[in-house]
C-alpha cells in the first residue's frame, strides 16, 4: 500500500508543491557541483515508494541545468530490511538498474525523508549485492533527525527538527497527486 | 496472507496475485546478478520435513529457503526416527521445540499439511499431500502461463491424465480458476473422480476434441501401475487416446504452450519431441519453482515472529 | 434392595411411582412407599426401558489401552445401556467359546450393564471358513448374534452357510456390509468432497450391493439377517423392499450416521473416520425416516473406542471409529424425538425392545410394569449438556461429539434394580 495521503487534522504543511521544486533545484545545483568530472559516471538511484520518483526528478534536472545525460534506477529494499518482523510483509516494489550496471560509477541513493538510518542501510546491502560503485552518496528531500546508526546525507533539501511523537509525510505528483511535506502531531 | 500454505482452494484472488507479482519482483531483483542470495530470512530456520521421496521439489525449497539466507534442516522421514513408529505429531513437537518458524511437508496422507498446522505455531507449507494439492505447483503454473501469455484472465488450461490421483491437477483447478482461467479437464473416465462434476470445469474425454481450443496444455504424469488396476488397459492404448506427441501438438494455436509438472513418462503420456519443443515450458517451470517458492516463504515468514 | 423412584413419566406419560424389589418391578403407582426404601425423586423425569446396545466395541481382550469391558460398561450404564452385546474382533478374536465365555464373565464381574458377547463368523474374522457357532451358542455366554464386525462376509457361498447354519441356533449373522474390492483404500464417503479433499472414496454402492446380495440369501434360505450400521438412503430402499416381501431382516443405524455428515472431513480430524464413513444430509434424513417408519429397526452405537495414538495422526492412518454409549440416546432426542419423528415409546421401540429381541435378550427391552425385571433408566429431556471428551467414562477420548450441546441427561439406570447410575454419576 501507498502511504496513506489521507489529510489529517493535527497536519501542518510545511512545503507546497513551489517550495518542493525549489528543493529538488537545489540539490540539483549541489550534486553538479560537487560530482563535478563524475557526472558521467553519476545514477541516481531512488529507494522506493518516493525515492523513485524522487531520482526521475533530480536527474531530469541535473540534466536541465547541466545538458549532460544522467541514469536512474530503483531498488527496492523490502528483502534487506532488518524490521521484518516487527513491520509485517509489504508487497515488493521495482529494482531497475541502468542497462551499464552501477560497478566503477557514482551511485547516488536518493529517498524522501532520511530518520532512523535502516532504510539507507538496507539500501546499501542491496547495492552491494547488485555491484560495486565506486562511490556512494545520499541524497534526502528532509532530514528529520533521530538516526539510530550512523549515516549522514550528502545533499539535504531541507533540515527539519522534529520530536520523535511527530511524523513526517512526503507526498509526490507521481505517488500522490500533488507534491507537499506534512508534519503531523502525535502517532498517526 | 494466512499463516500457512495448506491448499490453494484456499487462496483468494488477491492473495494468489500477491504470491506472483512477489515472484515476479523477486525475479527481478536477482536478474543477471552473481550472487542470488537475499538476507530476508536470516536468522529464520525452515525444515524441509519429507515423508515422500521427491528430490526435485525438496531441492527447489532448499534453494528457495537459502537464497532467502534462511537456516535449512532437511528431515526425511526415510532412516529417521519416522521410519521407527513416531508420531507425525511427535515430529512435529520435536521440529518445533528445535526452533523451526516453518515447516515444508510433503506427505503420502491427504490431509497431513492440516493435521500439522494444529500441532505447531510455526507456518506450514504442503509441498504435496496424497491425492489432495500440490498448492506451489500451481502458484508456480500459475507464474508460468502469465509470464509465457502475459495473463491468467481468459485462458484456456487443458489438464490431461490421471486427475483422480493428481493433486497437482486439484491445485490447478482451484488456483487457475480462481485467477480467471477456463479450465478444462481431459481423461478417461476412470481417471476422473467422482464428484467432479461439482468443479468449476468442463470435462472432456477427448483429447482430439479440446487441443484446438487450448491456449495450455498441462499434461499429468501417469503411473503404470494405475494400469494394473484396471484405470486403463494398456500403456499403449493410454498414449493413442491422450498422450500428447508431435502430431498433436500440430493443432495447437500457434501460441500455445505445453507443460508438465514432472518428472515426465516420455513416451507415455508426452512424447520427447514434444517436451523439448519450443512450445514446452518444462525446464522454465523448474526454474520459476524457486522464485515461487521464495514468495511464498517470504510472505508466510517475512512478518511474523 | 429396595428403591422407590417417585414420579417418573413412564414413557413419557403421567407421573408415577415405581416400587423396585428384588430385581423386579414391584408396583407402579402412585403414592408408593416401603419401609427402608431408597428414594430417588424423578420428578420431570422419563422413565425408558433399560437400552440395549446391538454394536459395541468393548476392546477386551487386546486393546486394553483403549477401553476394558469395566470401562466400557460403566460408559454404557451412564448412556442408560442396561445390556450391550460386545464385538468379536478382540485380540484373540471372539471365534471360540473360551474367548466369548472370558468375555462374559468379565461383564459379570464389572456388573454394570450385561455385557453379551457376539461371536465371530468366521475363523479369526479372516472370511474363509466358519467358526464353532454352535460351541460359542452353547456356552455360559449364550451367543445369539454373530458377526464379523470390521470385515464383511464377503464370500456369498460362505455368507450363505453362515446364515442357514445359524437357524439351528436361534441365531442371527449381523453383517458388516462392504463389498471390499469396491472400498480398497477407502477413506470416506465417495462424491464431490472426496473428489476435492483428496480422500479415497467408499461409495454407497459397497454397503447396497451387500445388502441387495444378503436379503436374497435370507429369503433364499428362510433365515434371520442383521444390518450393521446403515448409512446410506439407498440401503434404506433396499431394506424397505425386503421387508416388504417378508425377509426377515433387521437392521441398526448408529447415531453418528444419524447426526453427522461427510462435511466434518474437511477438518481433515480423524475423530471423523469411521466405517461405513459419515455420509450426505440426504443420507442422513433417509436414516431418519427409515428410522422413524421402523425400516430400521434399531440404534445401535458401534460405541469404537481408540487410544489416542491411533486417532492423533493423518487421517489415513487413523483407525476408524468413534465414541458413542455416553450420547446415543442424546442423539437420538435431537434427531428424532425433538422434530416429532419418534415419540417416548418409539425411543424405548427401537432403543431397548427391538434390540433385545433381536439379540434374543428375554431380560431385556421389556414393559416398565409389574413383575417385569427392573431395567429402566430415568432421563432429563430438558437437560442440555455440552459434551467434554475429558468428563468421559470411557477409557478413550474419540467422540465426535466434543464441544457440541446435546439434549437430555441419564440420571439414573437401574440393572435388576440396582442403581448402576445415579444424579448423573456411576455408582462404584
Ligand atoms: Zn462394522
Amino acid at each position: 500500500m501507498a502511504g496513506s495521503p489521507v489529510p489529517v487534522p493535527e497536519s501542518t504543511v510545511l512545503l507546497g508543491p513551489a517550495d518542493v521544486a525549489r528543493v529538488v533545484d537545489r540539490m540539483a545545483h549541489q550534486l553538479i557541483e560537487k560530482a563535478g568530472d563524475s557526472l558521467a559516471d553519476l545514477v541516481l538511484v531512488g529507494i522506493p515508494t518516493r525515492g523513485a520518483p524522487l531520482a526521475r526528478r533530480l536527474a531530469a534536472r541535473v540534466e536541465a541545468f547541466s545538458g549532460a545525460r544522467v541514469d536512474t534506477g530503483t531498488v527496492d529494499i523490502t528483502l534487506y530490511r532488518d524490521d521484518l518482523r516487527l513491520r509485517g510483509v509489504r508487497a515488493l516494489e521495482d529494482t531497475v538498474l541502468p542497462p551499464a550496471g552501477v560497478d566503477g560509477r557514482l551511485v547516488v541513493l536518493v529517498d524522501d525523508v532520511l530518520f532512523s538510518g535502516r532504510s539507507v542501510r538496507a539500501a546499501l546491502d542491496a547495492l552491494r549485492d547488485l555491484g560495486r560503485p565506486r562511490a556512494v552518496q545520499l541524497a534526502v528531500l528532509v532530514d528529520r533527525g533521530h538516526r539510530e546508526l550512523p549515516i549522514r546525507a550528502d545533499y539535504v533539501g531541507k533540515n527539519l527538527p522534529t520530536s520523535r511523537a511527530q511524523k513526517v509525510r512526503v507526498h509526490l505528483a507521481e505517488t500522490d497527486g500533488t507534491d507537499e511535506v506534512l508534519v503531523t502531531e502525535g502517532a498517526g | 496472507m494466512k499463516r500457512h500454505l495448506l491448499e490453494a482452494a484456499d487462496l483468494d484472488r488477491a492473495d494468489a496475485t500477491l504470491v506472483l507479482d512477489t515472484a515476479a519482483q523477486i525475479d527481478q531483483a536477482l536478474a543477471g546478478r552473481e550472487v542470488k542470495k537475499l538476507p530476508t530470512l536470516r536468522g529464520r530456520t525452515v525444515v524441509n520435513l519429507f515423508y515422500e521421496d521427491s528430490t526435485r521439489t525438496r531441492i527447489s525449497f532448499e534453494l528457495a529457503a537459502k537464497r532467502l539466507s534462511a537456516d535449512v534442516i532437511n528431515f526425511s522421514a526415510k532412516g529417521s526416527s519416522v521410519s521407527k513408529g513416531e508420531s507425525l505429531k511427535d515430529t512435529a513437537l520435536t521440529l518445533e521445540a528445535m526452533g523451526s518458524d516453518a515447516i515444508v511437508v510433503r506427505h503420502s496422507a491427504s490431509g497431513a499439511p492440516h493435521r500439522l498446522a494444529n500441532w505447531v505455531r510455526g507456518s506450514v507449507v504442503n509441498a504435496g499431500d496424497g491425492t489432495h494439492e500440490h498448492p506451489t505447483q500451481a502458484l508456480l503454473d500459475a507464474y508460468t502461463i502469465r509470464r509465457r501469455l502475459g495473463r491468467l484472465d481468459g485462458v484456456r488450461v487443458a489438464v490431461v491424465g490421471d486427475v483422480l490421483h493428481s493433486r497437482v491437477a486439484r491445485s490447478n483447478v482451484w488456483l487457475l480458476t480462481t485467477l480467471g482461467a477456463e479450465v478444462t479437464l481431459v481423461a478417461p473416465p476412470t481417471l476422473l473422480p467422482v464428484g467432479v462434476g461439482s468443479w468449476p470445469v468442463t470435462v472432456s474425454y477427448d483429447l482430439d476434441a479440446v487441443l484446438p481450443k487450448a491456449d495450455v496444455v498441462m499434461m499429468l504424469r501417469v503411473q503404470l501401475e494405475r494400469m494394473n488396476a484396471s484405470f486403463f488397459p494398456s500403456a499403449r492404448e493410454y498414449s493413442r487416446r491422450y498422450g500428447l506427441d508431435a502430431v498433436r501438438m500440430a493443432a495447437l494455436g500457434d501460441d500455445a504452450i505445453v507443460m508438465h509438472p514432472g518428472p515426465m513418462n516420455r513416451g507415455m503420456e508426452i512424447a520427447a519431441d514434444v517436451a523439448d519443443s519450443v512450445r514446452s515450458t518444462i525446464v522454465e517451470q523448474v526454474g520459476n519453482g524457486v522464485s515461487v517458492r521464495m514468495a511464498v516463504l517470504y510472505l508466510l515468514l517475512g512478518g511474523n515472529a | 434392595m429396595t428403591t422407590i423412584v417417585k414420579g417418573a413419566r413412564v414413557l413419557g406419560g403421567d407421573p408415577a411411582d415405581l416400587l423396585l424389589e428384588d430385581g423386579r418391578i414391584a408396583a407402579v403407582g402412585e403414592r408408593l412407599s416401603a419401609t427402608g426404601a431408597t428414594v430417588v425423586d424423578a420428578d420431570g423425569l422419563v422413565a425408558l426401558p433399560g437400552l440395549v446396545d446391538l454394536h459395541t466395541h468393548l476392546r477386551e481382550p487386546g486393546r486394553e489401552d483403549a477401553e476394558t469391558v469395566e470401562t466400557g460398561s460403566r460408559a454404557a450404564a451412564l448412556g442408560g445401556y442396561t445390556a450391550v452385546h460386545a464385538m468379536a474382533n478382540t485380540d484373540p478374536v471372539a471365534d471360540t467359546a473360551g474367548v466369548v465365555e472370558q468375555v462374559w464373565r468379565l461383564g459379570q464381574q464389572a456388573g454394570l450393564v450385561d455385557v453379551v458377547p457376539v461371536g465371530a463368523v468366521t475363523v479369526g474374522l479372516r472370511g474363509e471358513r466358519l467358526a464353532e457357532l454352535g460351541a460359542m451358542a452353547d456356552s455360559a455366554a449364550r451367543v445369539r448374534v454373530f458377526s464379523d464386525d470390521g470385515h464383511c462376509v464377503a464370500d456369498p457361498a460362505l455368507m450363505r452357510r453362515a446364515l442357514e447354519y445359524v437357524k439351528a441356533l436361534d441365531g442371527v449373522v449381523a453383517q458388516h456390509a462392504e463389498e471390499p474390492r469396491l472400498t480398497v483404500g477407502a477413506q470416506m464417503n465417495e462424491g464431490d468432497r472426496s473428489a476435492r479433499l483428496g480422500l479415497t472414496g467408499w461409495p454407497a454402492a459397497a454397503e447396497e450391493a451387500v445388502i441387495a446380495r444378503d436379503v436374497l440369501l435370507a429369503q433364499h434360505v428362510g433365515a434371520r439377517l442383521h444390518v450393521c450400521h446403515v448409512s446410506t438412503a439407498g440401503s434404506v430402499e433396499i431394506l424397505r423392499w425386503a421387508k416388504s416381501r417378508g425377509v426377515q431382516v433387521t437392521a441398526e443405524v448408529t447415531p453418528h450416521h444419524l447426526l453427522l455428515t461427510e462435511a466434518c472431513a474437511e477438518s481433515y480430524d480423524p475423530v471423523f473416520k469411521v466405517n461405513p464413513p459419515l455420509r450426505t444430509d440426504e443420507d442422513v434424513h433417509a436414516l431418519r425416516a427409515g428410522l422413524a417408519d421402523g425400516t430400521i429397526d434399531a440404534v445401535a452405537t458401534d460405541h469404537a473406542p481408540h487410544a489416542v495414538e491411533d486417532k492423533e495422526s493423518e487421517w489415513a492412518s487413523a483407525r476408524p471409529g468413534m465414541l458413542g454409549l455416553e450420547q446415543a440416546l442424546s442423539v437420538v432426542l435431537q434427531t428424532l424425538v425433538e422434530p416429532g419423528l419418534l415419540d417416548w415409546a418409539g425411543v424405548a421401540d427401537r432403543m431397548s425392545v427391538r434390540p433385545a429381541a433381536i439379540g434374543r435378550l428375554d431380560g431385556h427391552g421389556r414393559p416398565i410394569a409389574p413383575g417385569e425385571p427392573a431395567n429402566l433408566l430415568l432421563l432429563d429431556p430438558a437437560a442440555r449438556v455440552t459434551v467434554d471428551p475429558a468428563a468421559l467414562a470411557s477409557r478413550s477420548r474419540n467422540t465426535p461429539y466434543a464441544g457440541r450441546e446435546l439434549p437430555g441427561r441419564v440420571v439414573a439406570t437401574f440393572l435388576r434394580g440396582e442403581a448402576t447410575v445415579l444424579d448423573g454419576k456411576a455408582v462404584e
